[in-house]
């Protein structure tokens, strides 16, 4: 499903280009919905994707909601990137992040 | 930004400091400006991380190469970029006539010699700045008077 969804996140982006403005925004939105799953996507300027795959049965989570956690962990993977011990590329060691993460879902759920 | 004045005693001393441990022996001269590129590179990626974090998607080169002229610069230095020039095939020169980092020097032919040492953090700061957003260059940056600097940078197609 994420590597399906990388494909739709490339194809928005290209399209993108060409968009209006205001439309240049960072959220994609849902990606697109499988029977089980929807996939929501967020490109930041740098060109990093995060995915973010939802039960379908969630109905909790509106738009709204999925775009202000991925403001969330774009902020705090940017105090990983502004962490001068963090070699960019480097798989994320952070527990900062990751409990940042795990509260994150722990709210949801 | 921190403080303006702290960033160029920082910088300042971080250029003094290199180059007294290249005259006792700790690698060439060369080496330093290397050195203090690559800083300047790192810092620049983290920098750019940041400044866009609100900032909507960019169109283009053309984009991208306004947003380091002002707001990046602004942020930096304190002033924008005084003339951006392109030959729309992947070269840019960015002119700053009132560079920052010069001002503290006198004005006159002296330290011209001295003045490409602390324009090489700034080179790297452009290029990890561009290279986080997916753009690869090589910086260069030239002095002909002196708190006037240009910087040359040259895109490199993928």
């Amino acid at each position: 499903t994420v590597h399906t969804s990388l494909d739709v996140v490339d194809e928005k982006i290209s399209a993108m280009g060409k968009a209006l403005v205001d439309q240049r925004e960072l959220y994609l939105g849902l990606l697109y919905p499988t029977e089980d799953y929807k996939v929501y996507g967020y490109v930041t300027n740098s060109k990093v994707k995060f995915v973010m795959v939802v039960d379908s049965s969630n109905t909790a989570l509106r738009d709204n909601e999925i775009r202000s956690m991925f403001r969330k962990l774009h902020n705090s993977y940017t105090d990983i990137m502004c962490n001068p011990f963090y070699n960019p590329g480097d798989r994320i060691h952070s527990r900062a992040f990751d409990n940042m993460v795990n509260s994150m879902m722990m709210q949801v759920c | 930004m921190a403080d303006e004045a702290l960033f160029l005693l920082l910088h300042n001393e971080m250029v003094a400091g290199l180059y007294r441990a290249a005259e006792q022996g700790e690698g060439e001269n060369g080496r330093c400006t290397t050195k203090l590129e690559s800083m300047g590179f790192r810092v620049g990626q983290g920098l750019i991380e940041r400044f866009t974090k609100d900032t909507a998607r960019f169109k283009d080169e053309l984009d991208i190469m306004k947003f380091i002229c002002k707001d990046f610069w602004t942020t930096v230095f304190k002033k924008q970029i005084d003339n951006l020039r392109t030959n729309h095939q992947g070269i840019y020169v960015l002119q700053d006539n009132k560079f920052r980092l010069l001002t503290q020097m006198s004005a006159g032919k002296q330290y011209l010699e001295h003045a490409p040492k602390y324009l090489a953090f700034t080179c790297g700061l452009i290029r990890g700045g561009l290279s986080n957003l997916g753009i690869k260059s090589i910086v260069t940056a030239e002095v002909s008077s002196m708190p006037a600097c240009k910087f040359q940078v040259m895109i490199q197609k993928m």
